[in-house]
C-alpha cells in the first residue's frame, strides 16, 4: 500500500444498520490523483462506503484517512471532500451560479464570483448562470453538480452514480468528459456505480463490492481477464463456467478433467488447486469450428457441441452451443467476414488458449453476480 | 432481485432521519417542548378539568360555587334530556359530510386531472369564498333561502315545494348550510390526495379493460382513500359540534348539541351539565374517529 | 431512488391511451362531453360556492329602509362603502380581530414549525404520543374546546380578565395542530440530500438550516401561517367562549342579530373577500414570474 501525500485510506470500516451489515470490515487505499471505481449491484454497500467517506454516515467501526489525517469524526463540512450526488441534489431555490458558489461562500472565499465564472466556463454553462436547476436538461444539471463540487478544489471527489439519470448517448459523452477533467485537475475521484462498462471505461482501479465486502480489486483488464470469484466473473462481463475436476497442478499449468476431456489452465489464473473447480472462459475467447475441421495444437479443445441458437448482433454473432452434459455455452464471434457463419444444429468443437481460461473454487455459486433484468434498472 | 442484500434498500437511511444520536434526540425534544407545553396547558389540562366539572354537584351555581360530589348521575341526566339532540347532530353532520363528499370529489378530481394550466386558479377559487366571514356567508344563505328569496320562489313555481312550503327554518336549510360551510375541508384533502395519484395508473386501468366506472372504483378511488378519510373527518368533526348553522338557518326545532352546550355554558351557566354534554360529545366523536380510521385502514392521518 | 416523475408530463398524456382502443367508439360529441363532464360538474360546484359571495357584495350596495339590511335588495347606494366605521363598534371589532389573529398566527406558526421540525427531523421516544396529542385538538369539536377553556378560566378566577389574551391563547391552540400538519407535509416531501449536499459544501448546521432548509420549507410555513390567520380571523365558536366582554368581528356580526345587521357588515365581508383574493392572485402571479 502506498503512503503518498493525500491518499484516501479506509481501515477496517464497518457499518451496521440494525442487524444488517452494509459494509463489512473494509480496508482499502486509493492513491492520490487516481480514478477509483466502487462497482457492485444495488445494496452491496458501495453507496454507504461513499457516504462514510463524505461524512454523511458514521462508520460503526473503523477509520477514514486522507494522507495521515484521520477524518473519521469530522462533520461533512470540515472535510476536504466533495460529492456529486445521485440525481444531483441541486438547490432548486438557487440559481446555477449560486449553486456553484455555495461552497466557496460558506468558506468565506472572497473571489467566489470569478471562480464561479471560471468553473461555469469549464463545464460550458456560462450562459445559464442565472437560470434555475429545473430549467436545465439532465446533462446540464449533471455538469452543474460536477462544477459545484469541483470549484471547491477538493482533495477527493466522490461521485454517486453520477451518470445514472442520463440516457445512453449522453452517458458515453460524459464518461469521456469526466475522465478528461480528472486527468486535467489531478483530483482523486471515487466513483460509485453499478454499471460495469462505466467503471471499466473510466477507472484506473476497480473494486468490485458484494454484500459489504470487496470481492476483488485491480486494474479493469486484470479483473476482467483473471477474476478470482464467480461473482466477479459474472458481474464483469459474461462467463461460461463449466464444472471440472483438478487432475494435477504444476507451477505453470493446472490440468483438469471436464466431462471426460482434459483441459489446461495457466497456474497464475487458477484460484483452486484440488478437487472440483469452475473452469471459466469468456465467450469471445472461444472459437467454434465445425467438428474435426482443424487440429489445434496447444489449445484447449472441447468437442461434442451442437449449435442451438444463433443471434446476429451486427459486430458479432452470438452462439449458444449445447454440450453433451446438457449445459449451453456462449460463444461470441467477431463478424470479420473471413469465416462462414455457423447454423443452428451444426456440430462444433470449441477451442481456446489455456491462458484465456481461469479456474475458480467450485464451492462458489456459479450464478453469483449474474445480472437479471431487475438489476439493470 | 437476486441479491438478498438488495432488499435492504441500499442501506440508505430514510430521508430526514439522519444519524440519531442522543444529542439530536435532545434537540428534537427542545423544539417540541414549547408547543407541547401549550397543548398541555390549554388543551389537556382544561379537558381534564372539564371532566371534573362534569362531576360537580348540579345543585351549585355559578355564583355560589360548586361542590365536587362525583355526580356521575349528571351524565345520565344529560343523556336522557338530550339524546335526541345528539342523534340529530350526528345525522345532520353525517348527511352534510356525505353531500360534501359528493360535491367535493368531482371538484377535487377536476382540479387534479382536468384543469390543466388552470389548476392553481381553480384551487384559489375553491378557497376564495371562504375568505369572507363564516357568519356573513351563513347570513347570506339565510337571505337566499328565505321565504321571499329566489330559491324558495323558484321551487314553489315549479311546484316542488308547496306554496306555503319553506326552506329556511327547516332541516334542509341547516344541512345545506353545514354542507356549504365545510366544503373546503373536504375538497382540499381530497385534492391533495388525488394530486399524488399518477394519472398513468388511471390510464393503465383503461388499458387493462376497465371501463371508466370500474377503473374509478378499483384504482382511482382506493388511491384517494387517505384524502377521503381526512376530508370526511375534517368535515364531520366540526359539523357535529357546530351551532351557528342551526341557529341562523334553523329554529329551536333544528337545534343541535352545540346549541345546547353553548346555551348551558353561556346563558344558563349550568357548568356541570355543559361539561358532561361536552365530554359525551368529545367521547362519541373520538370513538367514531378511531373506529373509522381503523376501518379505512389508514392509521396515519394527513 | 429515481423518482423523477413530473406531474406535467403525466398530465399532458391524458388522451394517450385512446388510440389503441377497439373500433366501436362512442360518437365524438358524446366522448367530448364525457371527457369534460367532471370538469363541468367541478365548475358548477365552484359557481355554487360563490353564490353567497355575490349576495354579500350585492347587499353591500343595499340601502335598507330600516336600520338593518334585510334579505331583499331595496335601493342602490355607494354610501355603505364610505361609512364603514359608522356602526357603533364595528371598526373596533375589526381592529381587535386583526390584533388577535396576527398575534395568534405568529405564535402558532413559530411553535408549530418548531414542532413539525422536531417530528420530521428528529427521532426520539414519545414521537408517536406527541403526534396523537397534536391530532387530538383537531378531533375535538370547537364547542368542546371553547367550553373547556372557559371552564378553566372561570375556575382559575380569570373570568374578569377574559379578552385579548384569553382569545389569543385559545386561537393559538386550535391553529397549532393545523400549522404542524401543514409544515410537516412540506418537510416530509423535502429531499434530505439537499441538506446533505449543503453540509458537503462546507455549510455548518446553522448555515444549512438558514440557506437551504428554511428557504425550502418556506412555502409550507407561509401556507400554514395563512391558514392559521384565516382560521383565527374567522373563528366564532371558541372566541365566543373565551372573549368575555371583548368583541371580535365575528362576534360583532353575531351580536348584530338582535340589533339588526347594518349594511356595512356586508361591505366588510366584500372587502375581506376582495383583499385576500387580490393577495392570493398577486402571490400566484409573483410566483409565476420568478420560477
Amino acid at each position: 500500500m502506498s503512503q503518498g501525500g493525500r491518499d484516501l485510506r479506509l481501515e477496517g470500516v464497518t457499518k451496521r444498520f440494525g442487524d444488517f451489515v452494509a459494509v463489512d470490515d473494509l480496508t482499502l487505499s486509493v492513491p492520490q490523483g487516481s480514478f477509483f471505481a466502487l462497482l457492485g449491484p444495488s445494496g452491496c454497500g458501495k453507496t454507504t462506503t461513499l457516504r462514510i467517506i463524505a461524512g454523511l454516515e458514521d462508520p460503526t467501526q473503523g477509520q477514514v484517512f486522507i494522507g495521515e489525517e484521520d477524518i473519521t469524526g469530522l462533520r461533512p463540512y470540515k472535510r476536504p471532500v466533495n460529492t456529486v450526488f445521485q440525481s444531483y441534489a441541486l438547490f432548486p431555490h438557487l440559481s446555477i451560479a449560486e449553486n456553484v458558489a455555495f461552497g466557496l461562500r460558506r468558506r468565506g472565499i472572497k473571489d467566489f464570483k470569478s471562480r464561479t465564472r471560471d468553473m461555469l466556463g469549464l463545464v460550458q454553462l456560462e450562459p445559464y448562470a442565472d437560470r434555475r436547476p429545473a430549467q436545465l436538461s439532465g446533462g446540464q444539471q449533471q455538469r452543474v453538480a460536477l462544477a459545484r463540487a469541483l470549484v471547491n478544489e477538493p482533495g477527493v471527489l466522490l461521485l454517486d452514480e453520477p451518470l445514472g439519470a442520463l440516457d445512453l448517448k449522453l452517458r458515453r459523452q460524459m464518461q469521456i468528459e469526466l475522465k478528461r477533467i480528472q486527468t486535467e485537475i489531478d483530483v482523486t475521484f471515487v466513483h460509485v456505480t453499478h454499471d460495469q462498462e462505466e467503471a471499466m471505461t473510466m477507472a484506473d482501479t476497480i473494486a468490485v463490492m458484494n454484500n459489504g465486502v470487496i470481492e476483488q480489486m485491480g486494474h479493469p483488464e486484470e479483473l476482467y481477464e483473471n477474476p478470482e470469484t464467480t461473482f466477479v466473473a459474472n458481474f464483469l462481463g459474461q462467463s461460461n463456467l463449466i464444472v471440472t475436476e483438478v487432475l494435477s497442478s504444476s507451477p505453470e499449468r493446472v490440468s483438469v478433467d471436464c466431462h471426460g476431456q482434459q483441459l489446461e489452465i495457466d497456474s497464475a489464473r487458477s484460484h483452486t488447486d484440488s478437487g472440483r473447480g469452475w473452469l471459466g472462459v469468456r465467450p469471445e475467447k472461444i472459437t467454434a469450428t465445425a467438428r474435426g475441421a482443424e487440429g489445434r495444437n496447444g489449445a484447449n479443445l472441447l468437442s461434442g457441441g451442437r449449435v442451438s441458437d444463433v443471434s446476429f448482433v451486427g459486430v458479432s454473432t452470438q452462439y449458444l452451443v449445447a454440450m453433451p452434459w446438457g449445459q449451453e455455452l456462449m460463444v461470441f464471434e467477431q463478424n470479420t467476414g473471413q469465416r462462414a457463419q455457423l447454423r443452428n444444429g451444426d456440430e462444433v468443437d470449441l477451442a481456446w488458449a489455456p491462458e484465456h481460461a481461469f479456474l475458480l473454487d467450485a464451492r462458489q455459486d456459479a450464478h453469483a453476480g449474474v445480472m437479471t433484468p431487475e438489476d439493470l434498472e | 432481485m437476486t441479491h438478498p442484500a438488495s432488499v435492504q434498500s441500499t442501506g440508505e437511511t430514510p430521508p430526514g432521519t439522519g444519524t440519531t444520536t442522543p444529542q439530536r434526540a435532545r434537540r428534537g425534544w427542545l423544539l417540541l417542548v414549547p408547543g407541547m407545553l401549550w397543548l398541555a396547558l390549554f388543551f389537556l389540562f382544561p379537558t381534564v378539568q372539564l371532566f371534573f366539572t362534569s362531576l360537580y354537584d348540579p345543585a351549585g351555581s355559578y355564583i355560589s360555587g360548586y361542590q365536587m360530589t362525583w355526580e356521575f348521575r349528571n351524565y345520565l341526566d344529560a343523556v336522557v334530556d338530550t339524546w335526541n339532540l345528539f342523534a340529530r347532530s350526528f345525522a345532520y353532520a353525517g348527511i352534510a359530510t356525505a353531500l360534501c363528499l359528493i360535491l367535493g370529489y368531482p371538484l377535487a378530481y377536476a382540479i387534479a386531472f382536468k384543469a390543466g394550466r388552470w389548476k392553481n386558479v381553480m384551487l384559489v377559487l375553491v378557497i376564495a369564498p371562504f375568505f369572507t366571514s363564516f357568519l356573513l356567508r351563513t347570513l347570506s344563505w339565510a337571505a337566499i333561502l328565505s321565504d321571499q328569496g329566489p330559491v324558495t320562489q323558484f321551487l314553489q313555481t315549479i311546484a316542488i315545494l308547496p306554496d306555503d312550503g319553506r326552506l329556511l327554518a327547516t332541516p334542509v336549510a341547516v344541512i345545506a348550510g353545514l354542507t356549504y360551510n365545510f366544503l373546503p375541508f373536504m375538497t382540499l384533502p381530497l385534492y391533495a390526495s388525488l394530486d399524488k395519484v399518477d394519472y398513468r395508473l388511471i390510464e393503465a386501468a383503461g388499458d387493462l379493460y376497465s371501463s371508466p366506472v370500474t377503473g374509478f372504483r378499483n384504482v382511482t378511488f382506493p388511491l384517494s382513500l387517505p384524502g377521503v378519510v381526512s376530508g370526511t373527518l375534517l368535515t364531520f368533526i366540526p359539523a357535529s359540534g357546530d351551532y351557528i348553522n342551526a341557529e341562523l338557518l334553523g329554529t329551536p326545532k333544528q337545534y343541535m348539541i352545540g346549541n345546547r352546550i353553548q346555551a348551558a355554558f353561556i346563558t344558563e351557566k349550568d357548568y356541570p351539565l355543559a361539561a358532561s354534554l361536552s365530554i359525551i360529545l368529545m367521547a362519541i366523536v373520538l370513538v367514531m374517529v378511531i373506529f373509522y380510521v381503523r376501518r379505512a385502514g389508514t392509521e396515519k392521518l394527513v | 431512488m429515481a423518482t423523477t416523475l413530473t406531474r406535467g408530463a403525466s398530465g399532458a398524456a391524458t388522451s394517450g391511451g385512446t388510440a389503441r382502443q377497439a373500433p366501436p367508439r362512442k360518437p365524438r360529441l358524446g366522448r367530448w362531453m364525457a371527457d369534460r363532464a367532471v370538469l363541468f360538474i367541478g365548475i358548477l360546484v365552484l359557481v355554487y360556492t360563490f353564490v353567497p359571495i355575490g349576495y354579500i357584495i350585492a347587499l353591500s350596495f343595499n340601502q335598507p329602509s330600516g336600520r338593518s339590511a334585510t334579505a331583499a335588495f331595496e335601493a342602490f347606494t355607494w354610501g355603505n362603502w364610505s361609512t364603514i366605521c359608522d356602526p357603533d363598534g364595528l371598526c373596533e371589532s375589526i381592529r381587535l380581530s386583526f390584533a388577535v389573529s396576527i398575534t395568534a398566527t405568529i405564535l402558532a406558526t413559530v411553535l408549530g414549525t418548531l414542532m413539525a421540525f422536531a417530528l420530521v427531523r428528529h427521532s426520539f421516544r414519545g414521537r408517536a404520543a406527541s403526534n396523537l396529542v397534536i391530532f387530538l385538538p383537531m378531533a375535538t369539536p370547537e364547542v368542546v374546546m371553547g367550553a373547556s377553556l372557559l371552564a378553566m378560566f372561570v375556575s382559575l378566577g380569570f373570568d374578569s380578565v377574559l379578552g385579548f389574551i384569553t382569545i389569543v391563547l385559545a386561537h393559538v391552540l386550535f391553529c397549532l395542530s393545523f400549522v404542524v400538519v401543514t409544515v410537516k407535509a412540506r418537510l416530509v416531501g423535502m429531499d434530505s440530500r439537499l441538506e446533505q449536499a449543503a453540509m458537503d459544501l462546507y455549510a455548518n448546521e446553522w448555515q444549512t438550516f438558514r440557506r437551504v432548509t428554511l428557504p425550502l420549507a418556506m412555502p409550507g410555513i407561509v401556507a400554514a401561517a395563512l391558514l392559521a390567520f384565516s382560521l383565527s380571523f374567522d373563528d366564532f365558536i371558541v372566541t365566543n367562549f373565551t372573549a368575555g366582554q371583548s368583541v371580535t368581528f365575528p362576534l360583532y356580526v353575531y351580536g348584530s342579530k338582535l340589533k339588526g345587521f347594518p349594511p356595512q357588515l356586508f361591505v366588510v365581508g366584500s372587502l375581506m373577500f376582495l383583499v385576500s383574493f387580490a393577495i392570493v392572485i398577486g402571490g400566484e402571479l409573483w410566483r409565476r414570474r420568478r420560477p
